[in-house]
């Protein structure tokens, strides 16, 4: 245990941990939005996650080519904003896919939330090996050659050629604050406080506010239950969307399976922020990412994810609904 | 719990023992018929990852494999060796039981694998109890040699070598004066980082243990930064190393970035990004392929060669060698192997008697500008 580390190198650990937390935070919504409107864990959501990184990544590849070169952010800026937008609407096109193909036919049978939840892991683990298995696939239609600097060795490493370099920006303490890390956590907040007060104050958010809460009386009072569910998984992929983007500003690379340890741990951060609140998304997410680099400044990095879910586990046996506990149709106007 | 484990074990090794006798008998049948006969439509097995994480290291090997199986089909049209390929996934907990069925195919006459190390402490009893010799192309944890095995092999200079190589190469020829040492928990890891701290000593600055797909890695650049290190060596594989020192670069660390060979991949540099990469020092126990390697293996594999493909095609072409020997059975086969020696695509090889390879000399492949230099290493002495 080395707790003077920790104190030494707080601000640049704090900084560190809400940039990652952030992008959590953005894939939490995705769980809590879909929870607070079903009741249904969407598994799957961590698969529309990991096409928006690969769509990010083809965009660059498409647009740059793939030789590599180092670049920041304010160099490239019209690359990555339609890499941002690509990401977007691909994660969207995957939510919306999903809710049709996995989830629509269930609900209007009546099946069990169970059965929905097995739906969603099994989507998931489909998604994955299609994203693993691209080569073959585009290969059938003998597409692979024209392709191949976007599906060549799918299972392995797949990397944004362009290479984002942090600029420093100004200083807390000793640690250069760069604008990577700015436009990670801007971008981040900016997305939350929108989305909150979409559902806060326009007519739709009204509506998926409606349906959380009571969804018959909702469609008595004339709002289509289908559009709202719909919207919400809308809304949730176009937010993974941007955590993708921010993810390749960050890391800079993706594969197939990148979406199941970020979806475990967003999963984790909207229980601990309260599933099914978008505000509690925000703050699981932040806490998390904090709580990940304090456990491992303290005990090892080996021991980050024991210290966050015995976080997450002590947090839940003081306040069983996570910490901001409220539903999203408990939410007031 | 007990006695159902009990019962289990009762039947593998009673299946164990009816296969081993087969595969005694329908050999000392066949080669009573004649020499190199007895060998014809056989077949060499691999164990190691093609799918999961690790899934490109060990299609390098099957490519390595399918060449050496080729050429020596080509001279042998009339008596071909097949490929048997099991995919473990690179898992320690998946590769028993596909052990358990490479010793009961009885056309099965040895096996190149285990790929890591993990998978191969974890079978390696079941092979040396069914008498199949196996050559390792790429497993290198000094302890799987200690557990006497007799039918073990590798072709590939262990952790220990490799370990002691890279800790002079940091304090000597890099200069370093404080070495921060990272690993990712695994076998391999884990083995070879150890030797590198141990043979530090107090030059040894620090050292942390990320976990295998973590992306974030700033707690780890904290420790390493603060502590004032001048060169960083990260005990792994390539997609980790990349990360890590493309995170620590952005970071503002100036000193040397070392890893070790299961880094030695292109790979490296796209996921670290050509700048951040530019100037690692990755080691690895084996000469750059020979120059026209590459070429034979793009015309029967329609990909490039990679890590341990050379390891993959030697090991291969030993067996091959025995068979052309006239060697047929499991045991001769394996003293074959015991008593050879030759110089391979990976360099020369020949065993001692715990299966370790007699000489390796481990190398040094820098990065430079932009891409990894694989054709001109330093070998460290």
């Amino acid at each position: 245990m080395n707790f003077g580390f920790l104190f030494n190198n707080i601000v640049e650990l704090t900084i560190t941990g809400l940039v990652l937390g952030s992008i959590y935070a953005l894939v939490a919504l995705g769980y809590t939005m879909v929870y607070g409107v079903l009741q249904l864990i969407n598994f799957a959501h961590s698969e529309v996650f990991m096409y928006g990184t690969f769509a990010f990544a083809w965009v660059v590849v498409f647009m740059h080519g793939t030789a590599s070169a180092s670049q920041t952010i304010g160099g490239t800026i019209g690359i990555l904003v339609v890499a941002l937008v690509a990401a977007m609407l691909l994660s969207a096109a995957i939510a919306l896919l999903l809710e049709r193909v996995a989830y629509r036919p269930l609900i209007k049978k009546g099946a069990p939330k169970l059965i929905a939840l097995i739906s969603a892991i099994g989507a998931s683990f489909s998604l994955s090996e299609i994203m693993g298995l691209r080569d073959r696939i585009t290969g059938w239609v003998g597409l692979d050659d024209n392709l191949k600097n976007y599906v060549a060795k799918a299972r392995d490493l797949y990397s944004s050629p362009i290479d984002i370099q942090p600029v420093n920006l100004f200083s807390i303490g000793d640690y250069q604050v760069t604008d990577v890390d700015l436009v990670v956590l801007v971008a981040a907040l900016g997305m939350m406080v929108a989305l909150d007060q979409f559902v806060r104050r326009t007519r739709f958010g009204r509506g998926i506010r409606a349906v959380a809460q009571e969804p018959e009386s909702a469609a008595l009072m004339g709002v289509n239950a289908t559009r709202v569910v719909q919207g919400t998984f809308l809304i949730g992929g176009l937010m993974a969307g941007v955590a993708a983007a921010l993810f390749m500003i960050r890391f800079g690379s993706t594969r197939q399976d990148t979406g199941f340890i970020f979806g475990v741990k967003a999963f984790t951060a909207a229980v601990l922020g309260g599933i099914g609140n978008l505000r509690g998304a925000l703050l699981g997410g932040l806490l998390l990412g904090v709580a990940e680099n304090y456990g491992s400044a303290v005990f090892g990095s080996q021991w980050k994810d024991v210290v966050a879910f015995v976080l997450l586990v002590l947090i839940l046996l003081v306040r069983p609904s996570g910490l901001l506990g409220e539903a999203l149709g408990k939410a007031r106007a | 719990m007990i006695r159902s484990t009990l019962v289990r074990a009762i039947a593998v090794t009673a299946v164990l023992g009816l296969s081993v006798t087969a595969c005694g008998t329908t050999n000392d049948n066949k080669a009573s018929g004649g020499k190199s006969s007895a060998a014809c439509g056989k077949n060499l097995a691999f164990l190691g990852a093609e799918t999961g994480d690790a899934g490109a290291l060990g299609l390098n090997m099957v490519g390595g494999i399918k060449l050496a199986l080729d050429e020596y089909n080509k001279k042998h049209a009339d008596c071909k060796i097949g490929l048997k390929e099991f995919d473990s996934q690179g898992s320690p907990d998946k590769a028993p039981a596909l052990a358990t069925q490479i010793v009961n195919d009885d056309t099965i006459i040895g096996l190149v694998g285990p790929g890591f190390s993990g998978e191969s402490l974890a079978t390696g009893k079941t092979f040396f109890q069914a008498g199949l010799p196996s050559i390792s192309p790429s497993a290198t944890n000094v302890t799987i040699t200690q557990q006497g095995w007799t039918t073990w092999h590798r072709v590939i200079g262990n952790d220990d070598a490799q370990g002691k190589a890279d800790a002079k190469y940091l304090t000597t020829t890099a200069g370093a004066k404080k070495v921060y040492v990272v690993d990712d928990a695994q076998d391999y890891s884990k083995g070879l980082a150890s030797v590198v701290k141990t043979t530090l000593g107090s030059a040894s600055a620090g050292y942390d243990e990320i976990q295998v797909k973590q992306t974030d890695m700033s707690a780890t650049v904290t420790k390493i930064k603060s502590s004032g290190a001048d060169a960083v060596f990260y005990g792994g594989y390539y997609t980790e190393a990349g990360l890590l020192v493309k995170q620590l670069r952005q970071a503002g660390f100036k000193g040397t970035f070392m890893s070790g060979d299961g880094s030695e991949d292109p790979a490296f540099v796209k996921a670290a990004g050509a700048s951040a990469a530019e100037g690692a020092v990755l080691s690895a126990p084996a000469a750059p392929a020979p120059s026209d390697f590459n070429a034979k293996y793009k015309a029967v594999n329609n990909a490039d060669a990679g890590l341990y493909s050379t390891q993959a095609y030697d090991s291969a072409n030993i067996f091959l060698a025995a068979l052309d020997a006239g060697k047929s059975t499991p045991e001769d086969i394996n003293s074959f192997i015991g008593s050879y020696s030759g110089t391979g695509a990976s360099g020369p090889i020949s065993f001692d008697s715990k299966g370790d390879i007699t000489s390796s000399t481990i190398y040094a492949y820098s990065v430079k500008n932009g891409a990894l230099d694989t054709a001109n290493p330093a070998p460290i002495k």
